[in-house]
């Protein structure tokens, strides 16, 4: 069983914390930031991961390799964009 | 013992994924934070792929084979090219939320049903309908931007249109309320698949009504959406990593949503069902006064005998790939010992930053990037205010035409400058379908032509008259 009340306690504190950091970004970076959090979302590579790769019938372990070959999409391409960008931007 | 390892992972990738967003906050730490956030999302990884359960290491391979395939390419995307990218990717996280929740849903099914609580079945069905609904709304969105030929780039509506939209929602969450209620019946299967269709097309109807000029609040909400639906995830899985990476996100989305909502002076609700493009152009008060059109020598002139140029870039600098040409124009005027900054109005261009990326691209230092909310003091000591592609971000009427579909609008006061020049493409009205009433006022000269070709000709014209100095 599942201990809900501690994920929902979980997802509030983190849900505070993300919008007390986020308030702090500078605006000159939103655009880097939103693929910043696009690759740290696509964390739910570990939840694909763990469909595609235990012993579950053949069709389940489909749908998970191509939600992980999403997610791993999405951390590639998110971190390697995000640093282009970042080295853009200089003082002088 | 790898349970254990687990947990720490997702500790330590906790940790990491807020430092990484905490570095944000300043473009000199902000490298720092894609190594952090990349050390995270490795440990992520590790500890998961070690775990005793997984035994298809070929298939994993594959997987992440094929996402380094495409991933790479897509980060080297044009940066005009961003944000469609970035609703791109959006897509995609929605897409993997969707699929996991699917797949949660018929191993439990084939299980007999037994794990499929009714709490966790509310999970499952939050995690496919965001998922889902990201996931074709997203498309939509890229397709919007990369101006896909099939797609209609206005704003599509018809009557009755929210409340079709509202209703397709409101079908898949009643078939969700049952489905949790009732994961294992005859018919559960079907609804479920059901409820993923009826997400499936909510997403392309939401996204239908919605055009170009509120494309940065779209985005922003769909980040968000996207990282719910990964949260979603956490709870169906019983992963506080996922929850928490998902919140970070989450709230990311929710903040941009915020600032560009207000940037425009709009609610969410209005954004999302106002269809803000239809609104009919309105009515021109007063007598009708005329454009003042100006040579581009009297222009390089203008500029160059200023002491402070302000210049204001909008989405036509991005359509003209103009950000080059600025730079040098840049270059040209600060050599005269002429101080240039740059206007950015939240919501210029397609997506939040847009102009600060583009302009970056263009090595003019982030220190001459000046936000609305600080520039707009300086405006009345500006000499020449040079706007490049901006429209109804400059447009006057936002501070009191009531009727004007951008009433309330916060802008940059550029009809405060002591010279306004204009580059326009073209001699028709901005976005919302409204005349730019800075255009005409005594003080405001126009340069018709597309952006580049203007600045290109400006530069040439400032550099064919350095030799003289």
């Amino acid at each position: 069983m599942i201990d809900y009340w501690s994920m929902l306690f979980v997802f509030v504190l983190a849900t505070f914390i993300g919008l007390g950091v986020i308030r702090r970004v500078s605006r000159l970076l939103y655009t880097p930031l939103m693929s910043l959090t696009n690759a740290i979302s696509a964390i739910a590579v570990v939840g694909s991961i763990v469909v595609t790769g235990a012993d579950f019938p053949t069709p389940i372990r489909v749908l998970g390799a191509v939600a992980l070959f999403a997610s791993t999409t999405n951390i590639v391409s998110g971190f390697l964009i995000t640093d282009r960008m970042l080295k853009m931007f200089k003082k002088q | 013992m790898t349970h254990a390892i687990a947990q720490l992972a997702a500790v330590v990738a906790t940790a990491l994924f807020i430092f990484s967003l905490y570095w944000m906050n300043d473009p000199k730490t902000a490298r720092r934070g894609v190594t952090a956030g990349v050390i995270g999302m490795l440990v992520a990884v590790g500890a998961t792929w070690v775990q005793p359960e997984i035994v298809h290491h070929g298939w994993i391979v594959l997987a992440i084979g094929a996402g380094f395939i495409v991933g790479v390419p897509l980060s080297r995307v044009p940066l005009t090219a961003v944000p469609q990218r970035t609703a791109l990717s959006h897509a995609f996280g929605g897409l993997a939320a969707g699929l996991v929740g699917t797949a949660e849903y018929f191993l439990g099914l084939g299980a007999g049903g037994a794990d499929l609580t009714a709490f966790r079945m509310s999970a499952i069905v939050a995690e496919i309908i965001l998922g889902f609904l990201t996931f074709t709304g997203s498309l939509m969105a890229t397709g919007k931007l990369q101006e896909v030929r099939w797609i209609p780039q206005r704003p599509v509506t018809y009557p009755g249109q929210n409340v079709v939209n509202i209703g397709v929602l409101v079908i898949a969450v009643a078939l969700g309320v049952l489905v949790a209620v009732h994961p294992a019946a005859a018919w559960s299967a079907r609804a479920f698949l059901a409820i993923v269709g009826l997400a499936l097309l909510f997403g392309v109807l939401l996204i239908i009504p919605i055009g170009g000029a509120d494309m940065p609040t779209v985005i922003s909400i769909l980040n968000s959406y996207a990282g719910l639906s990964a949260v979603a995830m956490g709870f169906v899985l019983d992963n506080k990593l996922l929850v928490t990476a998902g919140a970070l996100d989450g709230s990311s989305g929710l903040i941009l949503s915020i600032i560009m909502c207000r940037a425009m002076n709009r609610s969410f609700t209005n954004v999302l069902f106002g269809a803000f493009g239809t609104v009919k152009a309105a009515a021109v008060t007063g007598e009708q006064k005329a454009w003042k059109e100006e040579t581009v020598e009297g222009a390089a002139q203008l500029l160059e005998q200023a002491r402070l140029v302000v210049i204001i870039p909008g989405y036509g600098m991005a359509v003209a790939q103009a950000q080059h040409k600025v730079r040098e124009l840049y270059d040209q005027l600060t050599k005269r010992g002429v101080t240039v900054k740059f206007a950015i109005h939240p919501v210029a261009g397609r997506m939040p930053g847009h102009m600060n990326v583009l302009l970056a691209e263009a090595d003019i230092p982030y220190t001459a990037l000046v936000e609305m909310d600080e520039i707009n003091s300086d405006m009345p000591q500006c000499d020449v205010a040079l706007v490049v592609g901006a429209n109804d971000v400059v447009n006057p009427a936002a501070r009191y035409a009531k009727d004007s579909p951008i009433y309330g609008m916060p802008i940059i006061d550029a009809d405060k400058a002591r010279t306004v020049l204009a580059i326009k493409r073209s001699k028709k009205p901005g976005f919302a379908g409204i005349d730019n009433e800075l255009y005409v006022q005594d003080n405001t000269w126009m340069l018709f032509g597309d952006a580049k070709a203007v600045l290109g000709d400006l530069v040439r014209q400032l550099t064919g008259g350095s030799g003289l100095h």
